[in-house]
């Protein structure tokens, strides 16, 4: 089959057109009520729970989700039915442990749970430092990947492509803030969502609606062992390893955890889970069946002639069954999807350096709103300028990896001191720092010595860490350090202070 | 007639405290549920792949309806903790709030 990608069609360029003529005219409405700081960072507390359902899916299915695992199951099979699972059971653990909590007790950004009752710039600094270091890793497998997407669905350079995501999302975030940001989200959750159950439908529609007979035509083809688990998961340490890091992660990542802080109340940051969880829910489920429609429909081999990872898998499926246009539209929902994702990463970073750093070490927690805002608009110049540098200093890198490496620093950084400091009253500022410092060095350290870098990157024969995802052991790590340093010190503020913690995180007492 | 106590009666206050254990008593046994089966189903497809690979229909295998049960679990152990929270735990939070003044 001959396939229009790689070419700029019509109908892909007309798709992609209208979707950010639609996100900047939401940035334009959005901007004229984007004043003060609970407005730019946490859209005045006005969204609904339904709305913020959409808005965290949208932040957290990723192009690179949506067209690499089916890719992965188009090309392995069952295997990228394993993977999709992992990606939801950080959805539940998130609500169980500290989706409400964190509600109560913060602001604008995670380390102001963190901070709380400890000590300003010591906990604010290390924060910011965990923070910034999941973010950066995931901003640049975003930015990369994004490159690659567009260059190979439009045609155009990557250097271009990664200029016109980064110099979009700007004007989201810049003008728009979290009001901006949040529409954009939803705006492309509902695209993608929309768009994947069309896809599915095609597929199945080929099968007369029996998903049955296409389990039976991806059997004919490439054998039962298509439906049968293959290589992914074998050594179960690494399994629970890499699970750890999926589930945990989640709790840690802060442009997830900033969404809480848009709902007026804890009991809408709890429905906004539980509809975040029911999207996401539903996209797993679906794509394996795209995957397997694109194996059975295009080929493994025709996918693999246009790119040998698969992730041109749902394009060129999407192209056998509804044309040029539907790829197009397709394609176009790929890259906006990017654009919010980076555009909600940016705006993590910007509230992290001016809220946490600006705000609270700089100026000590004296500073006008308005200077807040200025800071913010700063950052995020800072922070896109960065990504787009970024992107175009790792093209053709093999960055696969960051994802995963971006949801471990936030497993063995962010969440460990997040979840101590709502459950236990002797942990002090001391324990926070030791913790954060211990996951981020460690998460850091142990995947620069693991497989995935030194012999996927390096070609070494051999790698000094034995597991490719340090998860069980940096995460544990800084748990032990998190209590060990608190138990060795005291904080007598840190302890009285976790009375009134203790009103505002369970009944909402003085919250925000 | 509401009782009105101060802050610190409220935090001292047997029903407060039960408050605090029964939302770690629920989102605990949720989250070993999500647990046993999560990481469950990872360990069995690392140590039993041919229990998997049995088919249960013409092709389809065993794996397959079990994957698609790990996300539908996730999904109804995140709704009922919320079914939990909205008839349990606000009422008692309402409560316990309109106490203090």
């Amino acid at each position: 089959m001959a396939s229009s990608l790689g070419t700029p069609t019509l109908s892909a360029i007309v798709f992609f057109l209208l979707i950010v003529a639609l996100t900047l005219a939401v940035t334009y409405w959005a901007a004229k009520r984007t004043r003060s700081t609970a407005e730019f960072f946490a859209a005045g507390r006005s969204i609904g729970a339904f709305q913020n359902g959409l808005a965290l899916a949208g932040d957290y299915m990723s192009a690179a989700s949506f067209l690499g695992i089916t890719g992965l199951v188009a090309l392995s099979g069952y295997d990228g039915m394993i993977y999709a699972t992992g990606w939801i059971v950080g959805w539940p653990a998130l609500m169980f442990l500290i989706a409400e909590p964190l509600r109560n007790l913060g602001k604008y950004t995670f380390a102001d749970v963190v901070a709380f009752r400890l000590r300003q710039a010591p906990v604010r600094v290390a924060s910011a430092i965990g923070g910034i270091l999941t973010l950066l890793f995931y901003t640049i497998a975003q930015m990369v990947g994004a490159g690659n997407l567009v260059a190979l669905m439009f045609g155009i350079p990557y250097e271009a492509a990664v200029t016109i995501v980064g110099g979009v999302m700007l004007l989201y975030v810049l003008f728009g803030g979290m009001i901006a940001t949040t529409w954009v989200q939803i705006i492309k959750a509902v695209l993608l969502l929309s768009g994947v159950t069309l896809l599915m439908l095609m597929v199945l529609a080929k099968f007369d609606f029996s998903i049955g007979a296409l389990y039976a035509a991806v059997a004919a083809r490439y054998g039962q062992t298509a439906l049968e688990p293959g290589g992914l998961v074998t050594d179960p340490i690494e399994a629970v390893s890499l699970g750890l890091a999926l589930m945990f992660g989640l709790l840690g990542l802060p442009h997830i955890l900033m969404r809480f802080y848009t709902v007026p109340d804890s009991s809408a940051a709890r429905g906004s889970v539980l509809y975040a969880t029911g999207f996401i829910g539903y996209f797993y489920l679906i794509i394996p069946i795209v995957g397997f429609g694109a194996a059975a429909l295009v080929g493994r081999d025709a996918i693999r002639r246009i790119d040998a990872g698969g992730n041109m898998s749902a394009p060129l499926v999407a192209e056998l069954l509804g044309g040029t246009a539907f790829l197009g539209f397709i394609a176009a929902v790929a890259f906006a999807t990017i654009l919010a994702v980076v555009a909600g990463l940016t705006l993590a970073g910007a509230s992290a350096i001016s809220h946490d750093i600006f705000l609270h070490v700089v100026r000590k927690g004296r500073a006008s709103e308005h200077e807040q805002v200025r800071v913010a608009r700063a950052a995020t110049i800072v922070f896109g300028v960065a990504a787009v540098l970024l992107g175009v200093a790792f093209k053709g890198q093999n960055v696969a990896f960051m994802v995963g490496l971006a949801f471990s620093v936030a497993a063995s950084a962010n969440f460990p001191a997040l979840l101590l400091s709502i459950v236990w009253r002797r942990f002090n500022t001391a324990g926070a720092v030791a913790a954060i410092l211990t996951g981020a060095v460690l998460s850091v350290g142990l995947i620069a010595l693991s497989p995935t870098v030194l012999v996927d990157l390096f070609h070494r024969t051999s790698a000094i860490v034995p597991l490719r995802n340090p998860a069980i052991v940096s995460m544990s790590a800084a748990f032990v350090a998190g209590v060990v340093v608190s138990l060795l010190s005291t904080e007598p503020r840190a302890i009285a202070m976790y009375d009134d913690e203790k009103l505002r995180v369970y009944l909402g007492l003085g919250a925000e | 007639m509401t009782l009105i106590r101060t802050r610190r009666d409220v935090l001292e206050s047997a029903e407060f405290r039960r408050l605090v254990e029964r939302r770690w008593l629920v989102s605990l046994a949720l989250t070993a549920a999500l647990f046993v089966g999560y990481y469950g189903f990872i360990l069995l497809v690392a140590t039993n792949k041919p229990l998997l690979a049995t088919r249960i229909g013409e092709t389809v295998t065993l794996g397959i309806p079990l994957g698609m049960a790990i996300i539908v679990l996730a999904w109804l152990l995140t709704a009922a903790y919320v079914w939990w929270a909205n008839r349990q735990y606000d009422p008692e939070v309402r409560r316990l709030r309109d106490q203090i003044r």
